[in-house]
């Protein structure tokens, strides 16, 4: 046996190592992942289910009072307001959002000098840190000084109260977010860049309008990624909190009481930890509703283009 | 990181002169809405308290007022709200690079039995929208006397990182050649020192966007500091000192320093944005396609 084939033997002796200790070696590179799971997801989720039983404001000690923080939630009107609330924050800016983000990227991939810089300019807005951004609009929307007054009474309309009046407290955070949609935009952006040319050429070629290459190929192309959007505004507008802490404090007449606002009051200010952990229980099961009855009724027109067919 | 991330304009037809121009309008027209809250901000901070109640509104203030920075600056300690910001954020970045790295590490060059449901578990918290633990996280950290410290939001980056950052990094250790670390295997090298000496320093643009979003991801926080700082102002961060602005100024509110305080903080942001423009957009260009 020469020298050559018995370095080689060992060598692939070394690159097989034992099964344990290859397993042994990847369990511990994924470990701070496991231990996080276990610490900071499976531990808090188990608390969350035992204060639903629980009254405890985290001063005394916890009595179990079975199901009496989910009786609380027949006759809470505020509950129910802010459910109202984000409903309807989330009714209009998601999809409008979702537009708007999607025109954006459209102009955005078109091939004009500068494009870059447009690029750029609409998506910064949506990289704001959330405390600037609600002092920022709060000034803006500011009925003396701000910025809209002058506007609204150069076209010759009345002054709007914005954050002040309950009826227009939701459309100034509507039209707040819609500035944030950077986010969705660049993802859109990609997915436009991902289509290939050869789809538009040949349409071309049969003398496809710009409206229905538009409907025939893009939209169906992208709505993976609409689809993608929608998911991701819809968790995102649920979450929504510091515009309705810091602007509005919740009100006027509570019109911005956010359901995450709702929750942080429950469990911080009134600490109703047991009631507070219902509460995120509810928001929890009604993303995962909205999610799976979206994935049920709005993914069935997903259109997926096997990449590699 | 696929084709997609590449940022090309396309070009399919020759566009005529009306159409070019009305393209630039719109991009124009947009281009100012996203601009003049900014604009507004930045004049505002430079304005006299006159100024700013002036109507018609003065886009350009005289003389700017370089001393609202400072006054703003010294109304409250914020020296000591950045030293802070930037103590969270240092453990943060250093938590999340070295943590997920070796998750992803893990992830994407090793196989054992168990972890593609690892991995599947991964994607699945991913999913889930962070507030709903919020009320039980901040019950346990009370309890475990974590309440007022800085320990909340830094410890938990150590376990993992964050899941979107595993799945970056995986995306992108996987596609590393496999040959590099066969030959190191060769060589008899230990399996960390493949990933600390010839992955890690292979990886430094993707290492480069979740450094990014981390930092973007931190300094921005306000919720978290506002559970678990906002009882000792000594603890406060830039977010949640800039927040609690407003009360600081008894019966009136100082615009003028507010907007200060406003336009400070979102300078660096902007820096970073500018310097590391590219690892944005990989970054998100990651997140919104399955990879």
């Amino acid at each position: 046996m020469s020298g050559l084939t018995v370095a080689a033997r060992n060598a692939a002796t070394r690159l097989r190592a034992p099964r344990t200790q290859k397993t042994l070696t990847g369990y511990l590179f994924i470990a701070p992942f496991i231990l996080g799971f276990f610490l900071w997801f499976l531990v808090p989720a188990l608390t969350a289910l035992w204060l639903v039983f629980q009254d405890w404001n985290l001063i005394r000690s916890p009595v179990f009072i079975g199901l009496g923080n989910l009786r609380k939630l027949v006759d809470d009107s505020l509950f129910t307001k802010s459910l109202i609330v984000t409903t309807y924050f989330t009714v209009v800016s998601v999809p409008l959002q979702l537009i708007l983000a999607f025109l954006l990227a459209l102009l955005l991939n078109a091939q004009v000098r500068g494009i870059a810089f447009f690029r750029t300019v609409f998506y910064l807005p949506s990289i704001v840190p959330v405390v600037a951004n609600a002092v920022m609009w709060a000034f803006i929307f500011n009925p003396e000084f701000g910025l809209l007054t002058p506007l609204l009474r150069a076209l010759g309309l009345p002054r709007i109260l914005w954050f002040q009046d309950p009826a227009w407290a939701m459309p100034a955070m509507i039209l707040m977010s819609l500035w944030g949609l950077g986010g969705a935009m660049v993802i859109y952006l990609a997915g436009l860049q991902g289509i290939p040319d050869s789809l538009f050429e040949a349409a071309d070629i049969d003398g496809a309008t710009r409206w229905s290459k538009l409907l025939y190929i893009t939209i169906p192309l992208m709505s993976p990624v609409i689809f993608f959007n929608l998911i991701i505004g819809l968790i995102g507008s649920f979450q929504i909190f510091t515009a309705g802490y810091l602007i509005t404090s919740g009100g006027p007449q509570n019109a911005t009481l956010f359901y995450v606002l709702y929750t942080y009051r429950t469990a911080i200010e009134y600490l109703d930890m047991g009631y507070a952990a219902v509460l995120s229980w509810i928001l929890f099961f009604i993303l995962l509703v909205l999610s799976l009855l979206i994935f049920r009724y709005v993914g069935r027109y997903v259109h997926y283009e096997d990449v590699d067919a | 990181m696929t084709a997609a991330t590449r940022l090309k304009p396309r070009n399919l037809q020759s566009r005529s002169v009306m159409e070019r121009f009305t393209l630039w309008a719109a991009l124009l027209a947009v281009a100012a809405v996203m601009m003049v809250p900014f604009a507004w901000l930045v004049t505002s901070s430079l304005k006299s308290e006159i100024a700013i109640f002036s109507y018609p509104p003065q886009w350009i203030p005289r003389p700017p007022l370089w001393q609202n920075y400072v006054e703003a600056w010294q109304t409250k300690p914020f020296n000591l709200y950045l030293w802070n910001s930037l103590v969270i954020l240092a453990l943060n970045l250093v938590a999340v690079i070295v943590s997920s790295s070796l998750c992803a590490y893990g992830f994407a060059r090793l196989s054992f039995p168990g972890r593609d449901l690892w991995f599947a578990i991964t994607l699945a918290t991913m999913m889930l929208p962070g507030v709903v633990l919020l009320v039980p996280s901040f019950v346990i950290f009370t309890r475990i006397g974590w309440g007022n410290t800085i320990l909340p939001l830094t410890v938990p980056l150590f376990f993992g990182g964050g899941a979107f950052n595993i799945f970056l990094l995986r995306q992108f250790f996987r596609s590393l050649p496999r040959e590099l670390a066969d030959a190191a295997r060769i060589d008899g090298a230990h399996e960390f020192s493949i990933y600390w000496r010839i992955i890690m320093p292979l990886a430094k643009p993707a290492l480069a966007t979740v450094a990014v979003f981390t930092f973007i991801n931190s300094w921005n926080d306000f919720i978290g500091p506002l559970l678990y700082l906002s009882r000792d102002p000594t603890k406060y961060t830039v977010a949640l000192g800039l927040a609690l602005f407003r009360q600081a100024f008894l019966g009136r509110t100082r615009w003028d320093l507010i907007m200060a305080g406003s336009t400070a903080m979102i300078l660096p942001v902007l820096a970073v944005f500018f310097v590391a423009q590219r690892f944005f957009i990989q970054g998100i260009a990651v997140s919104g396609i399955k990879g």
